[in-house]
């Protein structure tokens, strides 16, 4: 369904963009229908920038992003609210997601002209209760509301709805419940499985290695914009193979298993100092 | 534990809003031994960090509205910022959640310190070569202190405001968040920077405040729970992760997902419904609403009372 092949990412940096920074260097990933591929990095290691071009937020310098076959990077006007009819992102902080003026149900309501028009006021309230009850908020609990006045496990489900509203095929999930609670976060990611098991494709983007094994599939572990491991998420986290994965694991706080404790106080190796 | 370092006790602090006062912290009592080293964990709005902010001193939104903290026997000012800034950095310190901005951006690393330190009465010189021990210590070069913030990574950042907020050796440090922001391999770092200032004795108590249970079980000697303002179990670190006792912390525990664990073999659940609001709380048990335990009696405040050596738990159901 969707396929990354060779794809890279360049920066000009500098003051007068005299340097070239490469975020993101020959990545090749599939996602199939009722997929969860996690995208596993750490802080500057490429893997939001990937979502981004995957949602054509911004323009790969290398390679092609394949949907259907068909590259991504030439759809223009109908071709392209197509693609976003089957290819969605939710993001990181579902507080900044949301215009603090307006009513959080104006982001669902935002859709309705370009891809509902059809649709009567019976029909379009029908469909959206459907939406949010398949995210299990209670669409009395939520509708009409401003995004203070709900909490940001509701918030982060909403913006669910408002992608499944489109029968999409595709989920970008980039670090959506990194600031969730952890009572409450769960649910999310259960809610994530329910939606894979009727046929969705997910790229889970997430720097918490525990998180990423919960649900996926496959396992693409990027350093410093590289894939350095891919493979059956069991098999990676069972038995890494690169000595990067390997230090990720065990750097991992993990309940029921204390760390080695290495006695030198160092910092990891190219961070610096 | 022999020697106990600090002690709270019954200890309320509120914040005052137009609405009314939000019972942030309310009725919390426990104590830190000599060396020992808590995690004081809970979910966003427990008062954790509320709890961490008092015990160095109130900032114009809080008020002191009964209970005392106690440090190596003397009784702390809290509530009188003029008398609490003659403890703080010498007698109790902070690490603050974003270390990003602890620092001031305008000045060197060194000259920051160097004012700061005579702020408080002490010659910079003197302690020059104790800073640079400690820089090697935590893994940062001499050179940083001729840096401004902005040239250091977050992981170096958070160091390097770990080793300012111990230079003097103070007898109680409050660690609030500060491995939230790091990558993995760099939060493991500065979690044992946290243990081996403690063995080297530059602190005596420390008190970790995080939303991160798995992080604490690594390095904390015992945990603490809170929930909604109030204490709900606290337990020496092994005890309170293998055996439980208050039900919020067994669910809490039971929605953690962990490498092995996977949706489609073993389906986690959280925690239903949401902690109540602290303008007004409800009398009796705060997790009441939301406990699969819940009986009539939980409507009346369960003490916090010891179940078992150093555990102590707020809960009918648990002794």
């Amino acid at each position: 369904m969707l396929s990354l092949e060779h794809v890279d990412k360049r920066y000009r940096v500098g003051t007068f963009g005299g340097r070239e920074l490469v975020a993101v260097r020959d990545v090749s990933l599939a996602v199939r229908p009722g997929e969860v591929v996690s995208l596993i990095g750490e802080s500057g290691s490429g893997k939001s920038t990937i979502g981004r071009m995957i949602l054509r937020l911004t323009p790969a310098s290398g390679g092609t992003i394949r949907f259907d076959g068909d590259d991504v990077a030439g759809f223009r006007g109908a071709r392209l609210r197509a693609y976003y009819g089957n290819v969605q992102g939710v993001f990181q902080d579902p507080f900044s997601s949301y215009n603090p003026v307006f009513k959080a149900d104006r982001a669902l309501e935002l859709l309705r002209g370009p891809y509902f028009a059809g649709l009567d006021d019976r029909a379009w309230r029908a469909r959206v209760a459907a939406s949010l009850e398949a995210v299990r908020l209670d669409p009395g609990q939520v509708l009409d509301k401003y995004p203070h006045q709900l909490s940001g496990g509701q918030l982060q489900r909403m913006l669910v709805a408002r992608a499944l509203l489109l029968d999409i095929r595709l989920l970008v999930a980039d670090e959506i419940i990194s600031m969730l609670d952890a009572s409450t976060r769960i649910d999310v990611l259960n809610l994530l499985g329910d939606l894979k098991a009727r046929g969705l494709g997910i790229l889970f983007i997430t720097h918490d290695l525990s998180l990423g094994n919960y649900l996926s599939d496959t396992a693409v572990i990027l350093h410093r914009g590289e894939v350095v491991e891919t493979g059956p998420t069991a098999r990676v986290f069972g038995r890494p193979e690169h000595p990067y994965t390997r230090s990720l694991l065990a750097s991992l706080p993990q309940l029921h298993r204390k760390w080695d404790r290495t006695g030198a106080v160092r910092g990891p190796a190219g961070e610096g100092g | 534990m022999s020697a106990v370092t600090l002690r709270v006790d019954n200890l309320k602090v509120w914040y005052r809003t137009l609405r009314g006062d939000v019972q942030a912290l309310d009725g919390v009592s426990f104590g830190v031994g000599d060396g020992e080293l808590v995690g004081l964990a809970g979910e966003s709005g427990c008062g954790k960090s509320t709890l961490g902010k008092s015990l160095i001193g109130l900032d114009a939104s809080m008020r002191h509205v009964g209970g005392t903290v106690e440090l190596d026997g003397k009784e702390l000012p809290i509530g009188d910022p003029a008398r609490m800034s003659g403890f703080r950095f010498k007698e109790v310190s902070i690490i603050p959640q974003y270390a990003m901005s602890a620092m001031n951006p305008t000045r060197r690393i060194g000259r920051m310190v160097a004012e700061l330190l005579e702020s408080r009465g002490v010659r910079s010189a003197g302690v020059h070569d104790e800073l640079l021990r400690r820089l090697a210590l935590v893994g940062l070069d001499a050179e940083v202190l001729d840096r401004y913030p902005i040239e250091l990574s977050g992981g170096m950042k958070q160091r390097m405001v770990m080793v300012i907020s111990t230079l003097l050796n103070p007898s109680l440090l409050v660690a609030d968040e500060i491995t939230s922001a790091l990558d993995v391999s760099t939060q493991k770092a500065v979690a044992e920077a946290l243990v081996d200032f403690r063995d080297r004795d530059y602190v005596k108590s420390t008190i970790i405040i995080t939303h991160d249970l798995s992080l604490v079980y690594q390095i904390a000697d015992s945990i603490i729970v809170m929930y909604a303002g109030k204490l709900a179990e606290k337990a020496p670190t092994d005890t309170l992760v293998a055996a439980p006792r208050h039900p919020y912390t067994r669910m809490l525990l039971a929605a953690l997902p962990e490498v092995g664990v996977r949706h489609d073999t073993r389906r986690l659940e959280g925690i239903p419904g949401s902690p109540p609001s602290l303008l007004d709380p409800p009398p009796g048990c705060r997790f009441r609403d939301r406990c699969p335990l819940a009986f009539a009696k939980c409507a009346e405040q369960p003490p916090f009372t010891e179940v078992a050596p150093d555990h102590l738990v707020a809960c009918w159901k648990a002794s």
